[in-house]
């Protein structure tokens, strides 16, 4: 037992690398640098056997004090990132990306690039095929970086073109950089993953270019491919593109159906509940009122008068044409335990009323119907309105007075 | 070493030393006049100190490297530790007598030197560069994995994979390689017949002459002073000449990756006493440093504890029998005898005294701290009484200021030198570069470090707490007075506390699990644990080792009643 408490070299580097953990944690970077000063000498030490080594260690808490520290330069913190590059040949490339991470945090484009070139031309033996994927990012950051000077170029060229000139070079350059950068930004989209910086530039190129096929299946290739990992943007995108290819209703309906199922609080499902609502297809226009009372549930819509007004239209709709209560019902029956307490407060009333009486008109008219003309919400912002002499207050209690039995036949 | 001259009776060269420091013939016994000069230690590029069978190479090497044997680097380690004890202000006879001697007779029982070699073992030379291509075909020679293997305990080179690895990828066949000529042969001997050297046997070795002198310096005292950089350990072989090729199997004897601990080298000092089969050490009297009368008074000071406390002291160790000169003084070979730690024992004793003073329950010393305090405001004059709270607040504030310091200095602590190692020909330009590296980085971000890494060592110190009477915050409690918790009786001060709890009722047996008693802090009082975390920090040594001393201690005290009350748990009245 009495070894537990010898104090070695390993317990020693151990209680070092916590030192410097916490001073980390706590931006004493004057600190960190004095810990790892002498933790530095554990590279003299094989750790083989260890999951993450000294020579790990040490790149990444050393680039972090060199970020961070007020004296620290960038010509400092580029001669440290050069030695970390020849620490580790199993991490060559990972260090040169993030090497360039920081390069482009710091504006400086054009080293950025040198290094990326660099890496790319990197060879050693089979550590080569074995850091594939690093060399796939890396190209497809050239790929991005490559689509950055196409963008500028572009814009050199419309200013132009405004102008009346026409500068062939300048073109030139620009389709130059285009190739450039779809080899590699087409690479990287084939491998699944989340990619997306990558895809947008890729499909920007490419309407730019007149290719909207190909932009279309890359689109519905990162959305609909169970290969790649679930990701609302994909759907964002890909609804976007459609939106400005003039897509038919259906389409777009079609293409945000999904990120309804992934995110249904995205800010998106205003607009699928707009088109879901003015359909002819009965199917549609239900799911319209489940998309817009899941928007409702979540804390940020709450006090979101579009969203409100959304959900009154619809219901005002469905109220006056006494067809397909039965689906407010059905929406109701798992909100009505909740809803009354996180929307139709006697305080929310009041405060809704002091801060937007649009919102609270809207969210009034949703109350009445669901909770009846009695229940607080209404009561109070009704009174309000009346007393203030709003004309449209006046009509929405006239009409939630004319509908109150709606509400008993909902809440049976 | 150098004497070589032949017995003027029987014409041989086998010398031996008796204790009074003349060479004697092993032979014949004729003692002769010579006493040993002054020997010079010193590393001799030439000298051979035993006779060694034929097969060696040529001594002076190709690359500037020469010949030595593990033994010989063991010396020079000696030689530095003993020269640095003599800056600290220990007698010069204990380089040049004491620990010399003992040093040549471990030579000569180990069969190391001073002796005929035993028939049949030869020392095979392996020199630096040569390969020999018939390793498989011997099947004596021990396969460098096997060789790494024998562990010693120390430090994790056993289980360093790139050494094992990249010598067993190696394709010209350097297996067992070393700059020593006799590394591997050393790695493989038999430990327990011979006591084979390690580092933290130097200490013992320095320790056991210490012990023999009588010096002022515990065997805490001294792991302290290593660990502070006083004396040279951890990369001591940095020393050693240039010509003295370090790498290898020499990595594994050498480079120490761990601090030595105190069991360790107290067992072991035992061990090679009893090996040297040396006689009685010189007495510990009453007014020798290490008995437990001086270093209990010692550590009162450090402790900041009232001077009156030593008398009480005085009285555990009278009334049990730890004074005595038999109990003290070591006796090698007996095993009979419990192997006494002097500075363990001390501060033990004062543990036992604090306990029955203030019963250290956790309730009642508050409740003798609170009348003192009383006490203390109403009655200005006269001395104060001393306040268990009081001091409690105040050395525990040092206490754990100390502790902090001391937890960032180990974790701060830089175990390679300049001096490159490696393992093998093919590691050297990997382990430069790798050097290299580290200074550099060390350069880099030694200048973002805010304060500069003070170069200096602390002067050493005998004192880690010290306290000062001078001091108008009255944070001195040296001089205060122990009246509130005494009473009289019969004629004689006695405790006011009536009460004492045993630490354990029952011994545990230490050959079989080491201890005498197993210590977990959550089992015991807040304060004891406070009192021996206090002692832990000054002997830097672990709780529980004051806390077995404090068992035994107990044991001895309360001897008759525990034969007759085996209850446990029960609360004895004094």
């Amino acid at each position: 037992s009495s070894n537990e408490h010898k104090l070695n070299f390993k317990k020693s580097k151990e209680a070092c690398l916590s030192y410097i953990q916490d001073a980390l944690l706590q931006k004493q970077w004057k600190r960190a640098a004095e810990f790892l000063t002498c933790y530095v000498e554990s590279l003299e030490k094989d750790y083989s056997r260890e999951h993450i080594g000294p020579s790990e260690m040490i790149w990444r808490i050393g680039t972090e004090i060199l970020w961070h520290h007020s004296q620290s330069s960038m010509k400092e913190f580029n001669c440290f990132m050069e030695q970390m590059k020849t620490l580790g040949v199993k991490r060559y490339l990972k260090v040169c990306l993030e090497h360039v991470f920081h390069l482009l945090c710091n504006g400086q484009i054009d080293e950025a690039y040198q290094n990326l070139s660099l890496a790319e031309s990197w060879r050693f033996g089979e550590q080569t095929a074995i850091q594939d994927k690093e060399m796939k990012l890396i190209q497809a950051y050239r790929g991005l970086l490559d689509y950055c000077s196409w963008s500028k170029q572009k814009n050199i060229l419309l200013e132009q073109g405004e102008d009346g000139f026409s500068d062939l070079a300048v073109e030139q350059e620009m389709h130059g950089y285009f190739r450039k950068a779809a080899v590699n930004l087409k690479e990287i989209i084939k491998i699944p993953g989340v990619w997306d910086v990558f895809v947008k530039c890729y499909v920007d190129l490419l309407e730019f270019y007149g290719d909207h096929n190909e932009a279309r299946q890359v689109l519905n290739e990162y959305a609909y491919n169970s290969k790649f990992p679930a990701n609302p943007n994909a759907h964002v995108y890909l609804y976007q593109f459609l939106k400005r290819q003039g897509e038919s209703k259906k389409s777009l309906i079609s293409a945000l159906k999904i990120l309804h199922d992934i995110v249904p609080s995205h800010e998106l499902m205003i607009d699928f509940n707009t088109m879901l609502q003015k359909s002819k297809k009965r199917k549609k226009r239900r799911l319209g009122l489940e998309v817009i009372f899941a928007v409702l549930d979540y804390a940020g819509w709450k006090e979101n008068a579009k969203a409100w007004s959304c959900l009154a239209r619809q219901v005002k709709q469905i109220v006056i044409s006494e067809k397909h209560l039965d689906w407010i019902k059905q929406e109701w029956n798992s909100r009505k335990d909740w809803w009354p307490a996180f929307h139709f407060s006697r305080y929310l009333a009041k405060r809704n009323w002091q801060e937007n009486k649009s919102l609270s008109y809207e969210k009034a008219l949703v109350a009445g119907i669901l909770l009846g003309k009695d229940c607080k919400y209404f009561k109070y912002v009704s009174h309000q309105g009346c007393k203030a002499q709003l004309k449209r207050f006046r009509m929405l209690k006239k009409f939630v007075t004319r509908h109150n039995p709606v509400y008993l036949r909902i809440s049976g | 070493r150098d004497f070589n001259e032949r017995c003027a009776q029987c014409s041989e060269v086998n010398w031996g030393l008796t204790d009074g420091g003349r060479f004697y013939c092993r032979s014949c016994h004729n003692v002769t006049e010579r006493t040993r000069e002054v020997v010079n230690t010193d590393f001799i590029t030439n000298s051979r100190v035993q006779r060694i069978s034929k097969g060696l190479k040529k001594q002076e090497k190709n690359d500037g490297g020469c010949e030595w044997y593990i033994c010989e680097g063991f010396q020079l380690v000696l030689k530095k530790q003993v020269e640095a004890l003599e800056a600290l202000g220990v007698c010069p006879q204990m380089k040049d007598e004491i620990l010399c001697n003992f040093w040549r007779c471990y030579l000569q029982k180990s069969k190391q030197a001073y002796c005929k070699r035993p028939a049949g073992e030869t020392v095979k030379a392996l020199s630096v560069c040569e390969s020999s291509t018939d390793v498989d075909s011997d099947p004596e020679r021990p396969s460098l994995l096997h060789l790494l293997s024998l562990s010693e305990s120390e430090g994790d080179l056993q289980t360093d994979c790139s050494f094992a690895s990249s010598v067993s990828k190696v394709s010209e066949s350097t297996s067992v390689y070393s700059g020593s000529v006799d590394g591997s042969l050393y790695l493989m001997k038999n430990q327990k017949e011979k006591l084979r050297m390690t580092m933290p046997m130097t200490l013992s070795f320095c320790y056991m002459a210490l012990l023999w002198v009588r010096e002022p310096i515990t065997l805490s005292e001294l792991l302290r002073f290593v660990v502070e950089g006083h004396i040279p350990y951890l990369n001591v072989f940095q020393h050693f000449p240039e010509k003295m090729k370090i790498c290898g199997l020499d990595l594994k004897i050498f480079c120490v990756e761990s601090w030595p601990v105190y069991e360790e080298v107290f067992n072991k000092m035992h061990e090679l006493a009893a090996f040297l089969d040396l006689p009685r050490f010189p007495d510990i009297t009453e007014s020798c440093f290490l008995h437990p009368d001086m270093l209990c008074m010692k550590y009162l000071m450090e402790a900041n504890l009232p001077d009156e406390l030593h008398n009480w002291t005085c009285r555990v160790v009278k009334k049990i029998g730890i004074g005595e000169v038999d109990f003290l003084t070591l006796m090698p070979g007996n095993k009979s005898t419990r192997k006494v730690k002097y500075d363990v024992l001390a501060a033990a004793v004062i543990v036992v005294v604090l306990k029955l003073l203030f019963l250290l329950d956790d309730h009642y010393e508050w409740l003798l701290s609170e009348f003192a305090e009383e006490r203390n405001k109403n009655n200005t004059e006269g001395g104060p009484y001393f306040e268990f709270k009081r001091w409690y607040e105040v050395v525990k504030h040092s206490l754990d200021a100390e502790q902090k310091k001391l937890d960032e200095e180990r974790a701060k602590y830089l175990w390679r030198c300049e001096r490159p190692l490696f393992y093998s020909v093919k590691n050297k330009s990997k382990a430069l570069k790798r050097r290299q590296m580290v200074v550099n980085l060390q350069n880099q971000f030694g200048k973002l470090s805010g304060s500069v890494r003070c170069a200096e060592k602390p002067n050493p110190s005998s004192f880690q707490l010290s306290w000062s009477e001078e001091n108008p915050d009255g944070s001195c409690f040296h001089g205060h007075s122990l009246k509130g918790i005494l009473k009289e009786k019969c004629g004689l001060l006695t405790a006011m506390n009536p009460d004492y709890w045993l630490c354990t009722v029952k011994l545990c047996n230490e050959k079989l699990c080491g201890h005498l008693a197993h210590y977990r802090e959550v089992e015991f009082p807040q304060s004891y644990h406070f009192v021996l975390r206090l002692f832990s920090f000054l002997l830097r040594i672990q709780p529980s080792y004051i806390h077995d001393e404090v068992c035994m201690i107990e044991h001895k005290l309360f001897n008759k009643k525990l034969c007759k009350k085996l209850k446990y748990n029960t609360v004895l009245r004094k």
